[in-house]
């Protein structure tokens, strides 16, 4: 049984097991390797994509939950080849090192910020539970604050 | 070592189309870390940077070391531009291939082979010593890459360069070549109102003897060092175009998923493949001597069918080991506190445990690999890819001019990735040979990643401090296990008596180098003690170090610096307090405070970190600025939260849930200052993880009057009142 799904505007049929996380089915299936395994327990982040405009680990998330849903993945964040406010900031701030966790980060800062325009230090803590080894934390709360300031004026 | 090409000093080429090529070559090593002999490189050395002109004027920088998150290539890129006067939007970087010719092992380089100098006390740092060992490697660690082949061969093939472009236009103009100025990527000799880009006179430039020793810029011209253009690896790390090695795809792929034998040393008694083999997707069970792989179309399908296994292991008699064996036997080893002099007015002992460490980079172990017909090709992410390349070579028998190696990106490395520790290059060819000619990627999970790192060691350390009547200290000695060397165990303090004696006390928990290395125990053993021994002389711990710190400025001014960012003396809150650690290593001093508060009922928030670096200049400043940063998370995660522990001869942890990881709620505000000093260059990637833990400790001691003598500080309860 095909599992149908759109990602980043573009519907898919897929034959899949319907219990195959999402995380692989756009890594191995679709060649979006964009979005990364960390720990396959939904406890890293690092596979962070939008599940209908909203922020999911991918990792855990089986196909037949995207069924006829709508998946965006960091791939398709820019729109019209301009980069979204977040990745942006992260340019400008100079976020990433090793940059793995990154694409999830972004993913759920998105995710934040399109629910939460202007999120508080204490949101933040609250909402962002990504890991990242290298230690970006400093400047991905400088990059968050700058991105919503950038769409609070876009 | 023969493979060693004899060429001059500086060499020069042309490339198709009438571009330029330069190199420089190898560099023989003195056994002081800050006497590099020039003499004899020109017949020892070897071309091994290289500086590419193109007729368009980019400049293309060939990399001999990989990006990890550290910014390395941008700062080398940096190094040679400087030098080069070239326009830094026209300058390119690109990692050197897995090749002999870039073996950093130039700086190295000594008559007769591989000569070891001996590490004599601090003479020579960890990362110069490393560098020694890792002779003949292409690697990237002990925080080497920009005062070693920057310093030394980047800046040098920039500025040879440079001084090739000056006289090759000069002679095309009939001008003094000292009249012409090179500038921003182009020639110019201002009297005749002549101009002309490098990439035009770069053919005619490849031409010109090579200079053997040309001048390189003071420090005061700097016009793009010391600043901070924008990291050359960012912009694919944001829009999900950057490939790391488990990004690699190659037609005709499968995917492989391994279960390794638990208990170190352990092989595979027997499996029974039945189970794996009829499920979707599955094409191979493959046993190996030490592990069982489900070699499948997709990745999940492996690993599904690899959980369908229960494979016998055997457990090479370590099944009794535990942290607390371990423990136990570090004790023993260690015995009564060490003697100090008979007539201290106050003595001072203390032990202090650091647990066993994983990396957990983010990006877990990978390998791709495809062998065929004595040949192989091997795609996976690595901090030497050379040696990488004769591991693969070696479990598969055949020759290292018969594999291939591509290095992509790494999802961290924090020294996981580095020689001596390639298991996972070692495993995935053998299952690709067991699939040849087909290639296979395989991908350990992060229970495969934690629960076979090889890791930074346990260790226990017995101090014992005396101290006269007036409170100044006399001596201070120690007993460790768990590895030492002379500069993990330095203390820069005017103590007449200072000693630190190493005992053995073996183990079968496989070691590995993890992010600085010893003196991520070490800093935390010996500033604890120091803190123990202000405390007990009724001092300041900032005064007490500061007051012993007369004869070394450059810590005493670190010390200071570290101080005055963080306001130190001025009033907390109750439950707040400051505490201060200073370490030098890799050549860099750095002094942190940490600023912590703690709540009455023991709930720990470390608010800030104020470090002040000394790692003689900056090459990139904010580059340099995120690894302060960098490590100083890095460190606290640990500090805070990390502990990998044994039982029955095997790891317990399992992921992120039970090694956690500190989240941005716990990240703590930082601010830096560097501190310009007339010292050579020092590594950035490990030197702000040492000071962490112990001026953490330090502080909450000030807030709470509880001492932190074991590590991870979560397993001590912070509830006593002052």
């Amino acid at each position: 049984m095909a599992i149908t799904t759109t990602v980043n505007g573009t519907p898919h049929s897929l034959d899949v097991e319907p219990e195959m996380p999402l995380l692989w089915v756009l890594r191995e299936q679709l060649g979006l390797t964009g979005t990364k395994y960390g720990c396959g327990i939904a406890a890293c982040g690092a596979c962070t994509v939008h599940l209908d405009g909203r922020a999911v680990r991918s990792c855990t998330l089986p196909m037949s939950a995207a069924e006829g849903k709508q998946v965006t993945t960091i791939e398709g964040l820019a729109q019209q080849g301009t980069l979204h406010a977040v990745q942006q900031a992260w340019v400008a701030h100079q976020v990433p090192q090793c940059g793995y966790c990154q694409s999830g980060m972004i993913m759920a800062v998105a995710g934040l910020l399109a629910q939460t325009p202007a999120p508080t230090d204490d949101e933040i803590d609250t909402r962002l539970t990504n890991i990242c080894r290298c230690g970006t934390f400093v400047r991905v709360r400088a990059a968050i604050h700058a991105a919503a300031r950038a769409g609070a004026t876009s | 070592m023969n493979k060693w090409t004899r060429r001059a000093f500086i060499g020069a080429g042309t490339i198709t189309g009438g571009g330029f090529l330069l190199g420089v070559a190898g560099f023989t090593f003195a056994p002081s870390r800050h006497s590099l002999v020039l003499a004899d490189a020109e017949a020892k050395g070897q071309l091994t940077t290289w500086i590419t002109i193109h007729p368009d004027n980019v400049v293309t920088i060939l990399i001999p070391h990989c990006e990890m998150g550290q910014g390395t290539p941008t700062a080398l890129a940096i190094m040679a531009a400087e030098e080069l006067e070239a326009d830094w939007t026209l300058v390119r970087v690109a990692e050197a291939p897995a090749l002999d010719a870039y073996a950093n092992g130039y700086i190295v380089r000594a008559a007769g082979g591989g000569y070891v100098p001996a590490v004599l006390g601090r003479g020579v740092d960890y990362g110069a010593f490393k560098l020694v060992e890792w002779f003949g490697f292409q690697v990237t660690g002990g925080s080497t890459a920009v005062r070693s082949t920057g310093e030394y061969g980047m800046r040098v093939a920039g500025a040879a360069a440079k001084q090739m472009l000056v006289e090759a236009a000069a002679a095309q103009w009939g001008v003094p070549a000292p009249e012409c100025v090179a500038k921003a990527s182009r020639v110019t000799h201002a009297a005749s109102n002549r101009s002309s880009t490098f990439g035009a006179l770069a053919q005619a430039a490849a031409g010109r003897a090579v200079p053997t020793s040309p001048a390189l810029k003071s420090a005061d011209s700097f016009t793009i060092r010391r600043t901070s253009p924008q990291r050359l690896d960012i912009p694919a790390k944001v829009d999900g175009s950057a490939m790391y090695a488990i990004d690699f795809s190659t037609p005709g792929m499968l995917y492989a998923a391994i279960e390794m034998a638990p208990v170190f040393g352990g092989t595979l008694v027997s499996v029974d493949p039945t189970p794996a083999e009829a499920m979707p997707g599955v094409k191979k069970v493959v046993q190996l001597t030490e592990a069982v792989a489900v070699v499948a179309d997709s990745f999940w399908r492996a690993r599904r069918a690899l959980a369908a296994l229960a494979p016998q292991f055997s457990d090479a008699g370590h099944g009794g080991v535990s942290t607390e064996s371990i423990f136990a036997a570090f004790d023993a080893a260690l015995g009564a506190p060490p003697a100090v002099p008979k007539d201290a007015a106050k003595v001072v002992t203390a032990d202090y445990r650091a647990p066993f460490l994983a990396h957990a980079t983010m990006e877990p172990m990978v390998c791709t690999a495809k062998v065929e017909g004595g040949r192989a090709e091997v795609w996976t992410g690595v901090q030497d890819p050379l040696n990488a390349r004769s591991t693969a070579a070696k479990a598969l028998g055949i020759d290292a001019a018969s594999v291939t190696l591509t290095n992509l990106l790494l999802g961290g490395g924090f020294g996981r990735r580095l020689p001596f520790t390639f298991d996972y290059v070692d495993l995935g060819v053998r299952i690709a040979q067991a699939m040849s000619p087909v290639p296979v990627k395989t991908i350990w999970t992060r229970e495969n990643d934690l629960q076979h790192d090889y890791y930074r060691g346990a260790a226990l350390s017995r101090h014992a401090g005396a101290l006269d009547a007036s409170g100044r200290p006399l001596a201070a000695h120690s007993v460790y296990t768990g590895g030492g060397n002379g500069e993990a165990v330095f203390m820069p303090y005017a103590i007449a008596d200072l000693e630190a004696d190493e005992k053995d006390a073996k183990h079968p928990i496989r070691p590995g180098q993890w992010r600085s290395v010893l003196n991520s125990q070490h800093g935390f053993f010996k500033e604890s003690f120091i803190d123990e021994l202000a405390h007990a002389a009724g001092t300041d711990p900032f005064e007490f170090r500061r007051s012993l710190l007369v004869e070394q400025p450059r810590f005493k001014a670190a010390l200071e610096k570290a101080a005055a960012l963080s306001g130190w003396g001025t009033p907390l809150p109750a439950g707040e307090g400051r505490g201060i650690a200073i370490c030098e290593s890799f050549g860099t001093i750095v002094a942190e405070v940490a600023h912590v508060a703690v709540s009455p009922d023991g709930q720990l928030k470390v608010k800030h970190v104020y470090a002040a670096v000394d790692c003689g200049d900056v090459v990139h400043l904010d580059g340099a600025t995120a690894q302060v940063e960098g490590g100083i998370i890095f460190a606290l995660s640990a500090a805070l939260l990390s502990e990998i522990t044994i039982a029955q001869g095997r790891v317990v942890q399992t992921n992120f849930r039970d090694y956690p990881m500190i989240h941005i709620a716990d990240a703590p505000h930082v601010t830096t200052a560097f501190l310009r000093s007339d010292a050579p260059l020092g590594g950035l990637g490990e030197p702000c993880v040492p000071p962490l833990a112990p001026a953490l400790t330090s502080a909450i001691y000030a807030a709470c009057g509880v001492r932190v003598r074991e590590l991870p500080i979560r397993k001590t309860p912070l509830t006593r009142s002052v």
